[in-house]
């Protein structure tokens, strides 16, 4: 194996440590909203730092890379996914710092009616599993894997789309849980940008496997 | 559209019963830098030296197959005639030790017996180290010694010895492996001006070189010509999965 292998391997390795660390992020939000735990939340504000130093190191590295080792073809390609994903992995990160912030400065736990009504909690989970393929696909370098994503970002899109209605039906039933009811859709609208990410990862998977740019032309996804 | 200057058509090479070139078919456009890469013994050298008959100066290299120069075939033309339209810059600065840097230059002339009035002879040094990019610092010595030169500037006064015959195609066997950096990179320049003018076929070693200076790659594997596009093509998303173990140095 080549030094270029080698380090091209390293980095690979760090995505993926990296990965873990933001779909376990993403999980934990997920649980301190259904158990109102704001310990947990506060442990995914503070772990936020490892995120944020995780996306510097790879950007380093990269950086290294490219200096020393001029890479072309399949590396330079990796490489340029790896400096988008890094961005995009960073980004639900932040994400999921956000919603866990509402969490903490939250007096009491969420209305439990709005938080089915919007399907807040399967939202969540569609999320967390659209990551988690991306992760796969990125892995396995399984571009039909990658393909799915943007199929199954359209459920996200959708509970986004109806989540105004649902959440003003449930206002004008009960005025007391319009505080809530605008939290709900703060995260409604941060968890679709997770899946918009995930598409962004997705597109970035299929170029460096396929050396196709999928972004702005979505007719050549078959 | 480019027109093809130079295309061979079946061009197989061998030393005696060693095939080393195998059936290659290429079309080089004109005014492009092509740059042709591959490993040691691939049969590069050799099908650059095919391209303007020095291949046939080796006692039992023989050839089969075309190499057209303007549709016409090469071998079909006086050798003499053919190296004055093709000419050649080699791996090692080559300058007649015991020429001036004016002889160097209009050396061809001499050696083929032209002869040509003194201004006419100062118009084609000067012409000739200018597009080389050497005129300002050789002006004021040129009787001084080609030898004397650094490195990086006996290789361009060994370009303009090629371009003073006013050639239509220049071929360079590693140009650029005898020099340092800084010397390497006046050469790469050299050649992005040289192409306004000629067709530049180059043999390199150096991968980013020929990523830095070339407009169309080839690659040669084993004799064969293995892949042959536009070099951003070539070093982004190769065609073939050998050129690609190459270029990313997975080869074994």
């Amino acid at each position: 194996m080549t030094q270029l292998e080698l380090e091209i391997q390293a980095v690979k390795v760090e995505v993926m440590s990296m990965w873990y660390l933001v779909e376990s992020q993403l999980q934990k939000t997920r649980a301190a909203i259904l158990h109102f735990d704001r310990d947990l939340a506060r442990e995914v504000a503070l772990k936020e730092k490892r995120v944020n130093a995780f996306e510097l190191k790879l950007d380093m590295d990269c950086e290294n890379i490219f200096a020393l080792y001029c890479p072309v073809a399949v590396d330079l390609r990796f490489l340029l996914a790896v400096l988008k994903i890094n961005n995009n992995l960073e980004r639900i990160g932040d994400i999921a710092e956000g919603i866990s912030k509402y969490i903490i400065e939250s007096e009491d736990d969420f209305d439990r009616m709005l938080v089915k009504k919007t399907e807040l909690m399967k939202m969540f989970d569609d999320c967390i599993s659209i990551l988690g393929d991306t992760r796969v696909a990125f892995e396995k370098e399984d571009t039909i894997l990658a393909r799915s994503i943007f199929k199954k970002d359209e459920v996200l899109d959708e509970i986004n789309r109806n989540a105004i209605d649902r959440l003003t039906e449930c206002i004008s039933e009960d005025v007391t849980t319009s505080r809530d009811a605008l939290y709900i859709l703060s995260i409604i609208r941060k968890l679709e940008r997770v899946g918009d990410q995930a598409k962004n990862i997705a597109e970035e998977v299929i170029f460096y496997v396929e050396a196709k740019v999928l972004k702005h032309h979505r007719d050549n996804l078959k | 559209m480019e027109s093809t200057i130079v295309k061979s058509v079946d061009y197989n090479a061998y030393f005696g019963d060693n095939h080393v070139v195998k059936n290659v078919n290429i079309e080089i456009p004109k005014n492009n830098v092509v740059a042709v890469m591959g490993p040691s013994g691939c049969g590069k050298t050799t099908f650059l030296r095919g391209i303007n008959r020095m291949h046939e100066l080796i006692p039992g290299a023989t050839a089969k197959g075309k190499i057209l120069l303007n549709g016409e075939d090469v071998m079909e033309m006086h050798p003499i005639f053919v190296r004055l339209k093709i000419g050649m810059v080699f791996q090692r600065p080559n300058p007649f030790p015991n020429l001036s840097i004016y002889d160097n230059v209009i050396a061809g002339y001499k050696l083929n017996g032209i002869k040509l009035p003194k201004a006419e002879k100062d118009r084609i040094v000067e012409h000739s180290l200018t597009r080389v990019a050497l005129w300002k610092e050789v002006k004021d010595s040129l009787t001084k010694k080609g030898s004397f030169l650094s490195g990086g500037q006996q290789q361009r006064l060994c370009i303009a010895r090629a371009v003073a015959m006013e050639p239509e195609v220049l071929l360079f066997d590693e140009p650029t492996s005898a020099l340092d950096p800084i010397s390497t990179s006046t050469v790469e320049e050299l050649f992005h001006e040289l192409k306004k003018n000629y067709t530049l076929i180059i043999v390199t070693h150096n991968m980013q070189q020929a990523a830095r200076v070339s407009d169309k790659t080839a690659f040669f594997y084993m004799g064969e010509l293995v892949e042959y596009d536009n070099t951003k093509k070539m070093f982004t998303n190769p065609s073939d999965i050998r050129t690609q173990n190459y270029i990313t140095g997975r080869f074994s």
